[in-house]
């Protein structure tokens, strides 16, 4: 069995990127704080390189069943580098520089180890790379684990700070629970079908007999696994306290990257193994769907503070999300959401970060645009994208691709939720850029090289995917 | 030449953003005048003897949606594309006055520019989800007029606004998505052109439900025109122009460009229900108007009355009927406009609207003022010779004959009250113009009659209001045929 190690580069790349960093940070402590900082970014675009010519070919898989066993035809590639996996690596490799370019300005100003920080990063996103080409419960779970094990390291990095220890460890119970749970399921699931690769699940999974009922409470098991990672309600407790006990940057890679790499596992096992069962977890997925997006809403109207007021946005926007899935062939939908959210909701905490100051409210933000044309113009975009109306085309397409994916289903009602959801969330998104607009005064300094092209990546991001959004859309794993 | 129409103010409102402060409002003015000379030259080569769209565009955009940027203008769009372009300009006019200048004029001028794309997109779209792009894009203009410019209660009126009507949005689309994936099409002209073929009578009630909903709040149809009065009274002159005389009329284009000729059979379950709404709105604007002690409240509040008309005009889904609302939305168009200008006037000189304060005399103070809001008052109560006139007479004449499979006796009824309702339009204008206009001012205070930039706005209106009201076939002839083609099956 050989191994194609191009098709495996980028996840090679960062991992090996990881480690170098780790070894500057040991050997040369002196400059480490810069170095660490430009050899994650050398290593980030050299995987980002790696995966645009991997998507310029056709796609490749490797891990996969040896010829003499395979028996019914299907190769069950474990790994596998097509499309897919190189649009959700590119959203998270390039997201992941974004963050490293917020992190350097917050790295001194809050005293964060340098080394173990860029360290953890890409620790993570060698989870995250890898997550999105796995085509099997092992390798979902494993790098589901090695992306998450570091950021309870990141969230707890400041070390002096009382609440982001106490974060730390509200994910880390969290996590731990959720994947034990999704361990459960899993076993259930390798016990009804005998398998373990996505694609010889679906032909194997028991539709009636005495295993089905058994079969059901492991999908159920597996995707409230999942449902822990993407913070839907209710498995979405530890998001708030979470992100505003972390520094903004892991803040910024929990509400993007991570719940990034954790749809896409989502959609992976639904659309490759799950799928002859859709009419039992359909309607289950709707209904959380439609869920998340009212209280994640409906909490987010009463934040005054920033972070927050991003934490229940984006559980509402984990609805959104998920809202497709529960339509077989909703998963295309999904992914153009998950890929214009996360360049518009990583540009509105790129901006947060640059504005800084922990626990800032609202106010806080009162006449930047006026301080700040570029910034403040920039996080108004974002914001109205995150909305969903024109001129942040972007998110309007978002919001209309998920809506015709729920139409096409005939979950009717959801889409009228969805619609009164979207007033909800155009009100509080609507109360901040209202301040944003409004006269006030807070002295404010330069604006730091690294944060002004951070907000710069993410806004290209976002008005390129305003104007030729067809790049995202109608993406599916083969 | 169509994508001129929109490429046009969209480069304007980049434009003044680069631009310094002092030349915004000259460059809005160049912006939009440039615009109506693309709309007028629209005119010009537009055929006038078909029916369907001309000059059109069709590439595709986001082919996963199925979106096209897909445009064309027809009878129907014509004269709303020429209003568009000409109160924008008219606004533009009417900012540079020193008295009336807004504060930050390069933000006010861009977000005008903005505002006019997506009010002429939504006219020349012809794919339902560019319309829907289109009409989206003049919420946040619109709230950020209201919001930076308008009165002392505006954060508030420009919240209610645009989440009321973005709710409506969301229910529109809804609607819209629901034909296209019955339908596989998303190409207005082609749908309408099957008239509600391969859809079933239960989809088509259903979307035609989601669909005239939506565009019912903003229309505003009564009931759901209550954030219509707050929103109007609290923008600036320049945006309850607009609001009023453009983003109203978007609702009624909808419904007699996509609702009816697309689901014929859902129109036809549904329209008395509309009729309802309309003639309800008919009389309660009429009582509230009656009761106003605000002057802008008072038009604004007369706009859902005049809406009701339109609506009841479009539910007797008649030739005749859907001429006629064509028609009132144009008239109530230039009237409306002129009458928030006037009334803009009028608080300039006052500093209030409030009827108390004002006291009388407007006549001996200012005389061509006071002519003018006579002018427009009484035109807007459908005097003969005036535009006001032809729309309402005609709602009313095809309500006497409302088309097959409607109830006859209950259209009769709607006429009925219909006729009421004009007698209280006559009772709350004659009685607004008794307070207003007539009489002794109270106090000796003094202020100029109309302007230079004034009368410059304010012309074109007067003379658009007389054109209308003596020589109808104008409009009307412009707007039948696709009418025509629009609502007749299988023809």
């Amino acid at each position: 069995m050989g191994i194609d190690y191009f098709a495996i580069a980028p996840m090679v790349i960062v991992a090996v990127a990881a480690l170098a960093v780790l070894a500057v940070d040991l050997f040369v402590p002196g400059r480490a704080r810069e170095a660490a900082g430009i050899g994650a970014l050398i290593g980030l675009v050299l995987a980002l390189a790696a995966t645009a010519f991997l998507m310029a070919g056709p796609p490749r898989g490797t891990f996969c069943w040896p010829e003499d066993l395979r028996g019914t035809g299907l190769a069950s590639c474990s790994f596998v580098a097509d499309e897919f996996t190189g649009v959700f690596q590119a959203i998270v490799l390039v997201a992941g520089v974004v963050v490293v370019l917020m992190a350097h300005a917050e790295i001194p100003a809050t005293s964060l180890p340098s080394g173990e920080f860029h360290f953890l990063l890409l620790s993570s996103l060698t989870g995250a790379v890898t997550l999105v080409a796995s085509r099997d419960l092992v390798t979902s779970v494993v790098s589901l684990e090695v992306l998450t094990l570091p950021v309870f390291a990141l969230v707890a990095l400041r070390r002096h700070d009382g609440r982001s220890a106490e974060a730390a460890l509200k994910m880390f119970l969290i996590s731990v629970v959720s994947t034990a749970i999704m361990l459960f399921g899993i076993s259930l699931v390798y016990g009804v079908t005998g398998t373990l690769q996505l694609d010889r699940i679906a032909g194997a999974l028991p539709l009636t007999g005495p295993a089905a009922p058994l079969t059901s409470a492991g999908v159920v098991l597996v995707l409230a696994g999942f449902g822990f990672k993407i913070a839907v309600v209710p498995f979405h407790f530890w998001a708030p306290d979470t992100y505003d006990g972390a520094p903004i940057s892991v803040a910024a890679f929990l509400s993007v990257i991570s719940k990034a790499a954790g749809f896409a596992g989502l959609i992976l096992v639904l659309d490759k193994g799950f799928w002859p069962l859709a009419g039992e977890w359909g309607p289950v997925l709707a209904v959380l769907a439609a869920v998340s997006m009212t209280v994640g809403n409906l909490v987010a109207v009463r934040q005054r503070q920033v972070v927050r007021l991003l934490a229940w946005s984006s559980i509402a926007q984990a609805g959104y999300m998920l809202a497709p899935l529960g339509v077989l062939g909703g998963g295309p939908a999904t992914v153009a959401y998950v890929a214009i959210y996360s360049a518009m909701n990583l540009g509105a905490f790129a901006v947060v970060a640059l504005v800084g100051r922990r626990g800032a409210t609202l106010d806080d933000y009162r006449g930047l645009v006026r301080e700040r044309p570029l910034a403040g113009g920039a996080l108004a975009f974002f914001l109205i994208c995150l909305a969903g109306l024109p001129p942040g085309l972007a998110g309007l397409f978002a919001k209309i691709a998920v809506f015709g994916a729920v139409v096409n289903g005939g979950y009717g009602w959801l889409a009228l939720v969805m619609a009164v959801n979207t007033v909800i969330g155009l009100y509080y998104y609507l109360t901040w850029i209202a301040r944003l607009f409004s006269a006030g005064s807070a002295n404010r300094g330069p604006m730091p090289r690294p944060a002004g092209i951070a907000i710069g990546v993410a806004l290209a991001g976002t008005v390129a995917l305003s104007v030729v959004p067809q790049l995202v859309f109608g993406i599916s794993p083969s | 030449m169509i994508v001129a129409l929109l490429a046009v103010p969209l480069l304007g409102c980049v434009l003044v953003l680069v631009l310094p402060e002092r030349r915004a409002l000259a460059a809005g003015i160049v912006v939009s005048g440039l615009t109506l000379v693309v709309a007028v030259a629209m005119a010009v080569v537009f055929d006038y003897g078909r029916a369907d769209a001309q000059l059109a565009v069709d590439v595709p955009w986001v082919p996963a949606l199925a979106l096209r940027f897909q445009l064309g203008v027809d009878g129907v769009s014509l004269p709303l594309v020429l209003l568009t372009a000409l109160l924008s300009l008219l606004c533009a006019v009417y900012s540079l006055r020193p008295a009336a200048r807004p504060s930050r004029p390069k933000p006010f001028v861009a977000l005008l520019a903005l505002l006019e794309v997506g009010m002429l997109g939504t006219f020349v779209a012809q794919d339902l989800l560019l319309f829907f792009v289109f009409l989206e894009l003049v919420l946040l203009p619109m709230y950020a007029l209201i919001a930076g410019w308008g009165g002392t209660n505006r954060g508030a009126a420009a919240r209610m606004f645009i989440l009321y009507t973005l709710l409506g949005s969301g229910v529109l689309l809804v609607g819209l998505l629901l034909v296209g994936l019955h339908t596989g099409t998303l190409d207005m002209a082609v749908l309408a052109a099957r008239h509600g073929e391969g859809l079933s009578r239960t989809t088509q009630v259903l979307a035609f439900l989601a669909i005239a909903g939506g565009l019912a709040v903003k229309t505003p149809m009564w009931p759901l025109h209550s954030w219509l009065p707050a929103a109007h009274t609290e923008a600036p002159t320049a945006g309850s122009v607009l609001l009023a005389g453009v983003l109203l009329k978007m609702g009624t284009y909808g419904l007699v460009r996509i609702a009816i000729p697309i689901l014929p059979d859902g129109a036809a379950v549904l329209a008395p229900v509309l009729g309802a709404c309309g003639v309800a709105g008919i009389v309660y604007a009429g009582l509230a108007c009656l009761a106003q002690r605000d002057l802008k409240r008072l038009v604004a509040f007369s706009s859902v009355g005049h809406m009701g008309f339109l609506l009841l005009g479009i539910s007797t889904l008649t030739p005749v009927g859907i001429n006629a609302a064509l028609f009132g939305n144009i008239a109530h168009g230039v009237l409306t406009a002129l009458l928030f200008f006037l009334v803009g006037g009028v608080k300039e000189r006052y500093g209030s609207t409030d009827l108390r304060q004002l006291g009388g005399g407007l006549l001996t103070t200012a005389p061509r003022l006071g002519s003018l809001l006579v002018f427009g008052a009484v035109a807007s109560l459908g005097v003969p010779g005036l535009a006001g006139f032809w729309g309402e007479m005609l709602v009313m004449q095809a309500a006497y004959a409302p088309g097959p499979g409607l109830t006859r006796w209950l259209y009769l009824v709607y006429l009925g009250i219909a006729g009421a309702g004009t007698v209280l339009t006559a009772a709350y204008l004659l009685a607004m113009l008794r307070r207003v206009v007539y009489g002794v001012r109270p106090s000796p205070r003094q202020f100029g009659d109309l302007t230079r930039h004034e009368f410059a706005a304010w012309t074109p209106l007067v003379v658009a209001a007389l054109v209308a009201g003596l020589w109808p076939r104008a409009l009307l002839g412009v707007t039948d045929p696709t009418v025509r083609m629009l609502l007749v099956r299988g023809g």
